[in-house]
């Protein structure tokens, strides 16, 4: 071996050296590059949904003088709120305003100006305070979805009157009502109260909501203490074998089955075979069970090993039971982890609509669900819906239901983030 | 140790006539013979206690309390404890050493069944404890983990409060009737352990704010709050800076008066300020166990007087 001066390997380092600094440099750039990517899309994705989406929690009202006539609500003297024609208070109402529409055709479109739950909303009033009963009020009734769009711009006046769903007629209608400052917009409370409805006005969102808590209930409940109990076993009481390789590979397998087979074996197992009822969050929840054991099961396997085996020596040195190993010291250590586990298995629930598929989840349900066996949607399968609805005024309900899902889905994460926080013990 | 170190051992051997022999053989009193060592597989043209797989010097001592047979230890095919006959009396510490992977941690480990947690690891021979072999059926490996404590090489409390850590054994074995007893059982516990002056006002803080010094004397706490009879440190001061060992070795030394001690440790000023008894174990053979004076003053066996002069380890 020829021996080299130390000076010459000093050279080659430092020549080097330039090379070296700027690889680090590009790989750099080349992460920041990648990151700003995400970001920029991530707030593409964030500004258009919610520039699409925020004006549906608003909602044109039309304020109207309506007389709550007994000759109309009460023709024997008696008022039988469930058969009165309060639309025909909404009617007298509108051709009072509008005199000039006299023939059929007009008075049918001035009636389409107002939503249909204009009736509802009389009808609740006067069954709260019977007192209406021959008074004229002055009422806020919400407007129909066209209207909506028209005043929220969404439709375009410019297009020949073929193509609009609002005739040159109701747009005059409209602009006289708007300089005579009846038409306000006001917070869609219809959204967070109502259930689906065929009048995007009176579409809400509830049923799918109360439809998507129902089923995580049913979920976490099933999934969180299976999953964590199978990770216990697995990880601290089954023997090594041949067998636990086998449940290894086959739950990592499960992990990453397509969400619409969970659907089918729910359809075949809790509807077909145990005759549960269709369309109810009882078995979405038992599909979406399936769907997110194994992510628990593995992110709980994962705590459960990352648990120093020095805590468990030191159990056992002083005479703990195995038993007591596990639940004394490893579960403590590991159940912060443990909820990560089933933090992401929920919010993978929550997203969930394939599965749901199946198991009849997908209909127009405008009930909102009261338990566990009500037919109901889910908030991921009313998004579809909507979607899928060709009136104008379901385009930015879609928006907005997305808009409630992600809150959903951070409200959740955060209450199982301080939920973490607060079993994660700092010692 | 490797085999390339093991090849190295043999041809010092080779080199030169052994002079001890003759030494050896007067000065055991009871030895295993060759006839019935196993797991001899290296084999050598050596006489087997060249090798160390005689015992030279006394594995016997007066009022026994642990007493090893022919104790063989096996990780799956590693055979890591080769035919260790060993007694270790009550109220008495004896040292383990050796360089290192010679099976002394494996031997400690076996004293307190430790080794059960390890799937692949089988042992045969008989370990008595008190007379009553610990393998078998009859005693729990609970119950003997009671009476057998066990310090770490790593100070390893549990995540709790310094009073949960020391309190922790006498709960799950129901030694306090109340809490008043158990604050007496914590409190005496802390104290033998030269802790409660240092945490007396904060028993519940966190074990793990404590220096490495004082977790470890707070595993001590943890380990003789149950009371055991047996103590079993695993390099309990491998992890520690020279005062904080200091303080174990002083406590070693009062806890010996009470308990029997075994100790595992790669220093051999230590093995000498401690312990009265020391075993030096070497590939799994335990080579040569005498008063501790007599080892570090004048070794009978090659190997032992290698390590212990430096020249191996």
């Amino acid at each position: 071996m020829t021996k080299r001066p130390a000076i010459s390997s000093r050279a080659v380092v430092e020549s080097s050296l330039a090379r070296r600094y700027r690889r680090e440099r590009a790989f750099r750039l080349y992460g920041l590059l990648a990151t700003t990517v995400g970001v920029v899309f991530l707030l593409i994705f964030f500004s258009t949904l919610i520039a699409k989406g925020s004006s549906a929690f608003l909602q044109t009202h039309i304020r109207l003088d309506v007389e709550y006539s007994a000759d109309i609500i009460a023709p024997g003297g008696t008022l039988d709120a469930a058969y009165a024609d309060f639309d025909a208070i909404i009617r007298k109402a509108l051709s009072e305003l509008f005199p000039q529409a006299t023939d059929r055709g007009a008075r049918r479109e001035l009636q389409r100006l107002v939503s249909v739950g204009a009736g509802y909303q009389l009808r609740a009033a006067i069954e709260t305070n019977p007192d209406l009963l021959g008074t004229r009020q002055s009422v806020h009734v919400p407007a129909a979805a066209n209207v909506d769009m028209v005043i929220k711009e969404n439709i375009d006046r410019a297009l020949p009157e073929n193509q609009r769903q609002v005739s040159d007629r109701q747009l005059e209608w409209i602009d006289q009502l708007e300089s005579d400052g009846r038409i306000a917009l006001k917070f869609n409370s219809a959204l967070f109260t109502n259930g689906d409805s065929r009048e995007p006005e009176l579409a809400g969102i509830r049923g799918a909501l109360m439809g998507s808590i129902y089923m995580l209930v049913v979920t976490i409940l099933l999934s969180f203490p299976v999953g964590a109990a199978a990770a216990v076993y697995l990880e601290e009481f089954a023997p090594r074998n041949r067998w636990s390789d086998l449940i290894e590979v086959n739950i990592n397998n499960l992990a990453a089955v397509p969400s619409i087979v969970f659907g089918l074996l729910g359809l075949a197992v809790f509807i077909n075979w145990l005759a549960l009822p269709r369309s109810a969050p009882l078995v979405g929840g038992l599909a979406l069970s399936l769907l997110t054991l194994p992510v628990i099961i593995i992110a709980s396997r994962a705590a459960i090993k990352a648990v120093p085996p020095s805590i468990r020596e030191a159990a056992l040195a002083v005479g703990a039971s195995k038993m007591q190993v596990v639940f004394h010291h490893v579960l403590p250590l590991a159940l912060p982890g443990m909820l990560t586990g089933a933090i992401i298995g929920m919010s993978r629930a929550l997203g969930e609509s394939a599965p749901l598929l199946m198991i009849g989840m997908v209909a127009f349900i405008v009930d909102v669900p009261a338990s566990f066996t009500d037919p109901a949607t889910a908030l991921p399968v009313q998004i579809y819906l909507w979607a899928d609805s060709p009136e104008r005024a379901f385009a930015e309900r879609t928006s907005a239901a997305i808009i409630v899902l992600l809150g959903f889905l951070l409200l959740m994460n955060l209450a199982a983030v301080i939920l973490r926080k607060r079993v994660e013990k700092q010692w | 140790m490797t085999m390339t170190g093991m090849k190295k051992l043999t041809r010092r051997g080779n080199d030169m006539i052994p002079p001890l022999i003759d030494r050896e053989l007067a000065h055991s009193g009871r030895r295993v013979t060759s006839e019935s060592r196993v797991g001899d597989d290296t084999p050598s043209p050596l006489p087997a206690h060249e090798l160390g797989q005689v015992t030279v010097g006394n594995v016997r001592c007066v009022d026994a309390y642990v007493t090893t047979e022919n104790v063989n230890v096996f990780y799956g095919d590693n055979h890591a404890i080769k035919n260790v006959t060993l007694e270790i009396g009550r109220s008495q510490v004896i040292a383990l050493i050796g360089p290192s992977g010679c099976g002394k941690s494996t031997f400690l480990r076996c004293l307190n069944r430790m080794n059960d947690t390890i799937e692949s690891a089988r042992v045969s021979g008989s370990i008595k404890l008190d007379g009553r072999d610990i393998y078998s059926k009859e005693l729990d490996p609970v119950a003997l983990r009671a009476r057998v404590g066990m310090v770490f090489q790593k100070p390893n409390p549990f995540p709790k409060s310094i009073y949960d850590n020391v309190a922790y054994g006498p709960r799950i074995h129901g030694l306090a009737a109340d809490r008043a007893e158990l604050d007496d059982i914590v409190h005496r516990s802390l104290d033998r352990a030269g802790l409660l002056k240092e945490v007396k006002d904060r028993l519940d803080e966190p074990g793990t704010g404590l220096s490495g010094g004082q977790q470890q004397r707070l595993c001590i706490a943890r380990t003789i709050a149950v009371n055991p009879e047996v103590i079993l440190m695993d390099e309990p001061c491998s992890a520690l800076d020279p005062i904080a060992t200091a303080r174990i070795e002083d406590l070693i030394d009062e806890l010996s008066h009470n308990y029997a001690i075994v100790i595992v440790t790669h220093s051999m000023q230590q093995a000498a300020r401690v312990s009265q008894r020391v075993a030096y174990f070497h590939l799994g053979y335990l080579v040569e166990v005498d008063e501790t004076d007599r080892i570090f003053t004048n070794p009978r066996h090659r190997l032992t007087e290698d390590y212990i002069t430096g020249r191996i380890g």
